[in-house]
């Protein structure tokens, strides 16, 4: 049986996770919340956290907020500051290989790399979204009407994906060969890399704002819906022609955010009301994980085990579910 | 779209000051932030302005007009603000309400229509009122040279018309008598260095239906005179040289008139419209309406109306921007008050005789 241990955070959590399997919650003050018997707290931001990413070498976590730093914060609560853009909000991070970090804010991008040099890149309307291709130091930033792939490190031209709109979110599938992004639109749109093949992925009720693929990249879980919608990414085609999955269906709520486990076909289901639920992609079974909150479930992860997850509501509610 | 959500009470209340440089609009920014109300603002921005705002939460916001992959050409809303009221929310408990400060030369329609269209923004924020800051020496000059200048004016739902010490009694009737004739409805306030209540600036409710009555003394003062010169402009465009007897007893009214004819005659300039009429019969009202913001929706800048359907107890409200429509009931009409259907356009290019026919021929039989 599933068990529920609160996390007493205070604040919107913006983002809920593991960082060398210590849970963590970073939160809209500009506080950092380590859960590792009994809680240590760190003030990377005076005022407000905007984001947060995990270094994929789980060397750090990457934070940036309203007093335009980009800070990195050790397990160990130390904190050292990557960048610093002056009464800059920063709200857009993404964390690639070989230690680089991109940062956005308004209509710019930067890529900081190991050794502390910065790359610029500019554009002509808001930078939406960033994502580092899984392969290679490429930056994928999602813009208004398509997203741009540049070489992070070097010069030469970059690679445009046009789709008239405006696209936030980015993400690459964990085997390079599609890019998707989530648009003002209640859709997301998606380019087979091979090709540019456009991909319309439509009839979402509301705004997609969380996405998670599932271990292998078969799927792409998303939110804004009545249920998790899970976009099959396998096969020649993707999810062209193909209809998603739809798991954890409730006829009165919006899923809010989703979390795919990391060895199983299965999804962790937050929604509006603070519900967290557990679905199985093969025959859609359900399990319970959190009843009814005060608030939306604004972020969830899983451990590398896929034996805890972890939540947080954008009300302060956090907590640690383990299934063994 | 629905009128109102359970989300009400929790909604931030979000003022957009509007304005050109030089118009005091930062002055009446400072002012607000400074006056001991107990209330604390987040600010956004255009740009950080060589005149210092003092403020803990202030953004610096760049105009990003997204258009809306509907077809429709006036559905559009501004990217950056939807993304500044989002990151706000994480800061959730650290401000009451919002100000959106806007360039002299924004589009003040993105604006308002971020507060309808994104469902997020609208889920944790409300716009509580359009407050337009007019310089009274340049106005003129600047309605004459720009369109920005009269849509901010449209828009207003309170206009300061500022540097009135800058002007003489003349000349300031004549702006009024201008600024009137682009918007009979908005509250108008005569100020110098913005030094108003600023309760007449903050929580408004302009959007809000049920209070449409209760903002608009044009609408409840109708034959009264409370203000100066505005249930006359409504008159005008009856064609109809207007002898009224409340035409001579207030300082502006044959500028007004003679304001509003020499306007009529530029089509492209903003003008106001007002119908009025006894019962309407909903079966003819609600597609009547619907059709005309759909097609003419890009020329409506604003729109607010208060009608009596045959057959219903209550009144019934309606507001809109664009194409956008929201209405309501309202409360019951009382013992005594004419059950009287009014309605008001403000627009560029709208065919006056097109829309007073059909508004009549949705009048119940």
């Amino acid at each position: 049986m599933p068990t529920l241990a609160p996390v007493d955070v205070d604040g919107f959590v913006v983002r809920a996770g593991f960082l060398k399997d210590v849970p963590f919650f970073a939160l809209g003050d500009g506080s950092l919340c380590f859960a590792e018997g009994g809680e240590r707290r760190v003030q990377p931001h005076k005022n407000g956290l905007l984001a947060a990413e995990k270094m994929l070498d789980e060397k750090g976590l990457v934070t940036s907020g309203d007093d335009g730093l980009i800070q990195k914060i050790d397990s160990d609560g130390t904190i050292t500051t990557l960048a610093e853009r002056p009464r800059k909000w920063i709200d857009l991070l993404a964390c690639g290989p070989n230690g680089a970090v991109a940062f956005a804010s308004g209509r710019t991008a930067w890529v900081r790399l190991d050794d502390g040099k910065e790359n610029e890149f500019a554009h002509e309307r808001a930078v939406g979204g960033l994502a580092f291709a899984p392969k290679g130091l490429k930056l994928a930033v999602a813009r208004y009407d398509g997203a741009t792939i540049w070489w992070a490190n070097a010069g030469g031209a970059p690679q445009e994906l046009s789709w008239k709109g405006a696209h936030l979110g980015i993400s690459f599938s964990p085997d390079g060969k599609y890019l998707v992004t989530a648009m003002q639109e209640n859709a997301l749109h998606g380019w087979r890399l091979s090709d540019s093949q456009d991909m319309r992925m439509t009839g979402y009720p509301a705004k997609v704002k969380s996405w998670s693929w599932s271990q292998k990249g078969r799927y792409l879980a998303t939110s804004g819906a009545n249920a998790a919608i899970c976009w099959p990414f396998f096969g020649k085609t993707g999810p062209m022609g193909q209809n998603p999955l739809q798991l954890g269906t409730r006829g009165d709520n919006i899923v809010s955010v989703v979390a795919c486990h990391p060895k199983e076909d299965v999804v962790a289901v937050g929604y509006l009301d603070g519900m967290i639920m557990m679905c199985r992609f093969e025959d859609n079974a359900e399990v319970l994980l959190r009843r009814l909150g005060k608030a939306p479930v604004s972020s969830m992860s899983w451990d590398d085990a896929g034996d805890r997850l972890v939540f947080g509501s954008e009300d302060g509610e956090a907590g640690i579910i383990s299934l063994r | 779209m629905s009128a109102s959500q359970d989300t009400t009470s929790q909604q931030i209340p979000v003022t957009v000051l509007t304005g050109y440089l030089g118009s005091g609009k930062t002055t009446l920014l400072n002012r607000i932030l400074t006056e001991n109300h107990g209330q604390k603002y987040a600010v956004i921005v255009n740009e950080f302005g060589e005149i210092g705002i003092d403020n803990d939460l202030l953004v610096e916001s760049d105009e990003e007009i997204f258009e809306m992959n509907n077809g429709c050409i006036c559905c559009t809303v501004r990217g950056d603000l939807i993304r500044t009221v989002q990151n706000l929310m994480k800061r959730k408990g650290a401000f009451d309400a919002i100000i959106v400060e806007t360039t002299g030369v924004a589009d003040p329609a993105p604006v308002a229509q971020t507060f309808f269209m994104d469902d997020d923004v609208r889920a944790a924020s409300k716009l509580d009122a359009v407050v337009a800051v007019v310089d009274a020496r340049h106005v003129l000059q600047r309605l004459k040279d720009t369109e920005e200048a009269q849509d901010q004016i449209a828009f207003a739902d309170v206009i300061l018309l500022n540097k009135t010490d800058l002007v003489t009694k003349d000349e300031l009737a004549v702006v009024e008598a201008r600024i009137r004739a682009i918007n009979p409805y908005a509250v108008c306030h005569h100020t110098e260095r913005c030094a108003v209540d600023l309760k007449a600036v903050l929580d408004r409710g302009a959007f809000d239906l049920d209070r449409i009555l209760s903002l608009d003394p044009h609408f409840l003062a109708h034959g009264h005179h409370d203000h100066e010169c505005g249930p006359d402009c409504d008159h005008e465009h009856d064609h109809t040289h207007h002898g009224h007897d409340h035409s001579h007893d207030h300082e502006c009214g044959p500028d007004c008139d003679h304001e509003h004819h020499h306007h009529d005659d530029d089509l492209h300039s903003v003008k106001s419209i007002s119908l009025k009429a006894g019962d309407l019969d909903p079966e003819l009202f609600f597609p009547w309406i619907n059709q005309v913001t759909q097609i003419q929706g890009p020329n409506i800048l604003r729109l607010k109306g208060i009608m009596a359907l045959k057959g219903d107890p209550q009144r019934y409200v309606i507001q809109g921007v664009h194409m956008i429509v929201e209405g309501d009931h309202q409360r019951d009409w009382k013992d005594g008050e004419p059950r009287e259907s009014r309605l008001v356009f403000i627009g560029r290019d709208l065919d006056w005789d097109m829309l007073k026919q059909s508004f009549e021929a949705c009048v119940a039989q």
